[in-house]
């Protein structure tokens, strides 16, 4: 290799309905790494591409919900097993995204990568951990099975680049959901490598789609989108997540709030969310335990009757 | 075929044919069923509209013996009793019939005669029914040969179940043969089907279109003799099945519950079925029976607290 | 029905119920006048006699409430779980014990029938109590981690529909879990959450544990608002619940909404027809159709339609519409003079829009607010009656041809609370089943309620579920 040769640059490009299209606005904003130094052109996003997104997501909605579990769970594995391949570049790209020396980057894509195949086991198991058969007291056989709700946006975390947003978008999607996700504002690109990986998964095109540009301009409109059914707050501030909230109302969507401290002082830390994601300072700590939380947040129940009875009237004879 | 409702005559061209209809038929929900009849068994009937479906519950009784000891003597004694329930109150309703063994048709004709009270003979080698065919039409000829009014006979549940449908459709129509006096008037036939036996309500639902399609005038839940026998929910299903039928071909069947019937309270629930399933038009004895024995004597108690105001005791009615 | 077997009027007595002429607001263990005084009459709408008058909370009663419950958090959050069980099981009992003056009540401030108060209302209003008091110190085993903790004061604001059944599917879980309680039941149905006041008294409950607001939708706004209320629980509107989740947008407030719906009610050709005309008629007449979960629209397949329909318009003529408090009553009063009004006007836009309309046959009282059942046939996606939750005895039939047919058009609304199928088919049960976007289906069955099995919508039907151990999760601090 020449120390002279020239870089190939690699054109970052949003991730919407399985392609790799350009912002319908033509419009792109500058990517710099933590010290300022231009990294690449990010797409930016606008109305239009949010509602694309969310036409893809929708029409990708039928088939990974109806997928088999097992079948979603072999898809989120095998991103993990894309990934592992691709590591080098995602280390490099957090690196540069979150200021971080390369063995600290390494060791945020190892999470990341194990976060997948976290969540690529829970797809065959959340059912049986949340739904399950009610004794009702009457001759009806009554079962409760989770479903996932829907389309949900998910605001990716803007501190996170890599791990916090895998960590939110797994638990969207390993439930049969499909997501339209606002990358972090000012590092979108590990977010748009995803894109490309996931692409490479064997993972329906649509069921993950990824949005790079000023998250307020996107997330807004999103919001109020009355065929969106959910939304993940946790990338906005306190005042976008108001605004966003209220916006949220207008079809009732399912609003997972951003992981801060609650309000009241004198109920204590007793009160927050639960203590081993956020810490002390109130941001989300992506290394702890994930819980179940972010899955159930999107998940709908669903309590099936049907009469059981007896088999038939007796019939002993004479 | 002269007895088949035109409507179904493709119906009843075969074996196959006739499965195909039957098991046609809508299912039944066995815990909507139940739960509707229950639900019919919670209105409340009070004061003139108890003392009208007390007196009309006597009026439907088909008063019956049917004992491996039965005589004469014994026979005699319900013919009396049916004629005048209740000695002290001479505007108490006569029951519908007398039921008893073939045997003891004759009996209960000559004990009968005049009265209006029906005499009702059960046949077919009851309550079994399982003889061979010569012998169960012999036991119906007998029975309208000694002047029974009507003839109760048992479908063969053995062929039922196994599904052999035109077997019991056939027996019927012979059965229904014989019913046939010499004055060209028939005995009416009423067809039990021991619902205990056949289980299932989408049975019973079957076997109630399967009688009436085979010309039963009356479709009948039990013999009495097996352990569960008229119930509120086999007794709506019925009822329903002769409204759906009188619906479709204009013919209307009566419905027999029969056994198990011990109280005021259950005939006048049962009533209560009749009138909110089928209608008011099978709310005569016509169309209405409960076959039952000591019944009857629970009514005129009933009967006697609604004219007196008291509490009556088994020992002011007739023990027969 | 003018039959040879008229059944006379079997009224229930009045005379096991006690109303008193005024009530007061129960707050701190405590009836009080409202702050500002005022006062506001209940009626029976099936006479539109004056039952009661009854305080009017305003803001600072809300807030005299919130702080009552605030202060006794402390002390009943800290309780040992088997004690605050006991409490929940001793308010069972006492409500078993009063079942029949309870139920006459609600029959009496509801309009509802007696038949439906005594033999669905409070037998489920005690199984729930009695449900949830069993989990209050079984929380570490919920599935909601170990030590799971209340959230604090809970907001409840309740409906008229189902008085005290909603009272307790919205009390029970929240004492279970150690939460305190302030609850505003709806202005037409004060009465009965009152008397339950009364059943906390005689259980010994610690003050300051519940307390009731009777008053109007203001009172449940500044509830709601209330600052220091740390989980809202509301049960009625679609519209009052989007109000709510934009009013609590940015705080810490927990919210569960159950909202409105336009169950479908899907019967197939092959469906047990007697039940499913059973199912029909319960799905929508029970309760007068005032019901969240009615399965408003019925989706019928074409090959069986006419049957159908004739089998319902059959039945529907035998249903008995009168006083409440008959035992025989199929079907009771309007529960208010503006519900009648609503109901009344989608009849009639039904009417104008081209549906075919057909009234059941019978009387209408001349006092109190009443409804005729009424279905209308020849109905499309496109009709306002088979869009808008009408909460009213009235049914829109619409037919279909295949499966999908049939899901595509019953998932074609705004709602996902209910929907009802009816087939003998267990395969097309199970797949209809899994397409349906509601979170509850009844297959071969309708309107079947139970405090073990967890009930709320999809979509804008609401969010959150009720009962079950999924219904714990509203109170608990499990985000």
């Amino acid at each position: 290799m020449s120390d002279n040769r020239l870089s190939v640059f690699k054109t970052y490009k949003l991730y919407v309905g399985g392609k790799f299209p350009r912002s319908e606005s033509g419009r792109v904003y500058e990517v710099t790494d933590s010290k300022g130094k231009w990294l690449a052109n990010a797409p930016q996003s606008s109305r239009k591409d949010a509602r694309d997104a969310v036409v893809a997501a929708r029409k990708a909605f039928g088939g990974w919900s109806g997928a088999t579990a097992y079948n979603r769970g072999q898809i989120l594995y095998r991103v993990a097993e894309m990934l592992e391949g691709r590591k080098d570049q995602f280390v490099r790209e957090v690196a540069d995204a979150e200021g971080l020396s390369k063995s600290k980057a390494a060791a945020v894509v190892d999470a990341a990568i194990d976060r997948w195949v976290w969540y690529a086991g829970w797809t065959d198991k959340i059912g049986q951990v949340v739904g399950g058969a009610n004794p009702v007291a009457g001759p009806f056989f009554n079962l409760s099975t989770p479903e996932p709700t829907g389309v949900v946006t998910v605001l990716a975390p803007q501190e996170s680049s890599f791990l916090g947003l895998v960590s939110v978008i797994a638990p969207v999607i390993a439930t049969g959901n499909t997501a339209v996700v606002i990358a972090s504002a000012d590092s979108p690109l590990p977010a748009l490598s995803l894109g490309e990986v996931l692409a490479t998964s064997d993972l329906p095109g649509g069921v993950v789609n990824i949005l790079s540009g000023k998250t307020s301009e996107i997330a807004t409109p999103l919001a109020s989108h009355q065929d969106v059914n959910a939304i993940d707050l946790t990338g906005a501030d306190a005042a976008l997540a108001k605004e966003l909230e209220i916006a949220a109302a207008d079809n009732l969507k399912r609003v997972l709030r951003p992981p801060v401290s609650r309000h009241h002082p004198e109920k204590g830390a007793q009160s927050a969310a639960p203590s081993s994601a956020v810490d002390s300072d109130g941001t989300a700590d992506w290394t702890a335990d994930p819980g179940t939380h972010r899955l159930t947040a999107f998940l709908e129940t669903k309590t099936v009757w049907h009469p059981t009875g007896a088999l038939g009237v007796s019939g002993s004879s004479y | 075929m002269p007895t088949t409702a035109p409507a179904f005559s493709d119906a009843t061209a075969s074996d196959s044919a006739l499965r195909r209809f039957l098991h046609g038929l809508p299912g039944v929900d066995a815990v909507g069923l139940e739960a509707r009849a229950a639900s019919l068994g919670t209105r409340s009937i009070k004061t003139t509209a108890k003392a009208y479906a007390i007196d009309l519950a006597i009026s439907m009784i088909d008063l019956t013996t049917l004992e491996g000891a039965d005589t004469p003597g014994k026979v005699r004694a319900l013919a009396a009793k049916a004629v005048h329930p209740d000695p002290t109150d001479r505007t108490t309703p006569r029951t519908a019939a007398v039921c008893v063994y073939p045997d003891m048709a004759a009996t209960a004709v000559a004990a009968l005669a005049g009265s209006g009270v029906k005499v009702a003979s059960v046949a077919t080698a009851f309550p079994a029914g399982r003889a061979a065919l010569d012998v169960k039409l012999a036991d119906v000829r007998d029975a309208v040969a000694a002047g029974a009014d009507e003839i109760d006979m048992v479908i063969d549940r053995g062929a039922f179940l196994s599904g052999r449908y035109l077997k019991v459709y056939e027996e019927i129509l012979a059965v229904k043969a014989q019913c046939a006096r010499a004055d060209g008037t028939d005995a009416r036939l009423k067809v039990i089907f021991e619902t205990g036996e056949l289980s299932t309500y989408d049975n019973i639902r079957r076997a109630s279109w399967l009688g009436m399609l085979a010309g039963a005038d009356f479709i009948k839940t039990s013999t009495g003799k097996v352990a569960t026998n008229a119930t509120p929910a086999n007794t709506l299903l019925m009822l329903e099945a002769v409204r759906d039928f009188r619906a479709q071909t204009g013919v209307q069947i009566g419905v027999k519950p029969a056994g198990g019937i011990r109280t005021s309270k259950d005939a006048v629930k049962f009533l209560v079925l009749v009138n909110e399933t089928a209608g008011e038009d099978w709310l005569d004895n016509h169309w209405f029976r409960f076959g039952a024995s000591s019944l009857l004597n629970d009514l005129l108690m009933q009967r006697q607290k609604l004219s007196t105001g008291r509490y009556s005791g088994p020992d002011y009615v007739t023990v027969d | 029905m003018a039959s040879a077997f008229e059944y006379a009027p079997a009224p229930e007595s009045r005379s096991v119920v006690d109303i008193a002429p005024s009530y007061g607001l129960f707050i701190d263990g405590e009836f009080t006048e409202a702050a500002d005084g005022k006062v506001f009459k209940t009626v029976s709408p099936s006479s539109e006699e004056v039952l009661s008058e009854v305080a009017q909370a305003g803001a600072a009663d809300v807030d005299r409430a919130v702080k009552a419950a605030r202060k006794a958090f402390e002390k009943w959050s800290a309780l040992p779980g088997s004690e605050r069980a006991k409490y929940l099981f001793r308010i069972a009992r006492i409500i078993q014990e009063r079942s029949r003056e309870l139920a006459v009540l609600e029959t009496l401030d509801n309009g509802k029938p007696i038949k439906e108060t005594r033999d669905a209302d409070l037998p489920l209003v005690a199984a729930h109590f009695f449900y949830y008091a069993g989990w209050a110190d079984k929380l570490d085993h919920a599935g909601y981690g170990a030590n799971p903790r209340p959230l604090g004061v809970a907001g409840q604001v309740i409906p008229w529909n189902f008085p005290l059944l909603m009272l307790a599917w919205k009390i029970a879980p929240a004492l279970a879990t150690g939460n305190t309680v302030v609850l505003k039941p709806a202005e037409t149905t004060p009465l009965s959450a009152l008397f339950f006041a009364d059943i906390c008294r005689q259980a010994g409950l610690p003050k300051g544990v519940v307390n009731i607001l009777t008053g109007y939708g203001d009172a449940g706004a500044a509830l709601v608002a209330h600052e220091d209320v740390n989980k809202v629980a509301f049960t009625g509107s679609t519209a009052v619940g989007k109000a709510i989740a934009r009013q609590v947008a940015g705080t810490d407030k927990k919210v569960t909404l159950e909202l409105g719906g336009k169950g479908a009610n899907i019967v197939f050709d092959d469906a047990p027809v007697d039940q499913a005309v059973e199912g029909i008629v319960t799905g929508i007449f029970f309760n007068q159709g005032q019901v969240c979960c009615a399965g408003s629209r019925l989706l019928v397949q074409e090959s069986v339609q006419d049957e159908v329909l004739d089998a319902l318009k059959r039945r529907l003529s035998t249903l008995r519409l009168g006083d409440p408090l008959d035992k025989n009553t199929d079907i009771g009063a309007i529960n208010s003079a503006e519900q009648l009004a609503r109901i009344t006007a989608l009849a009639e836009t039904g009417e104008a829009e081209g549906a075919e309309r057909w009234t059941a046959p019978c009387e209408l009282p001349s006092a109190g607010y009443w409804f005729a059942p009424t279905l209308f046939t020849d109905v499309t996606q496109a009709h306002t009656i088979a869009r808008d939750e009408i909460f009213g005895p009235v049914l829109s039939v619409l037919s279909f041809r295949t499966p999908d047919e049939a899901v595509a058009k019953a998932n074609n609304s705004q709602y996902g609370l209910s929907a009802g199928i009816w087939t003998e088919k267990g395969s097309r049960i199970l797949a209809v089943a899994n397409k349906l976007r509601a979170g509850v289906v009844w297959a071969n069955t309708f309107n079947k309620f139970d405090p073990t099995s967890p009930f709320g919508g999809y979509k804008e039907s609401g969010f959150g579920r009720e009962g079950g151990r999924h219904g714990l999760e509203a109170y608990l601090d499990v985000r």
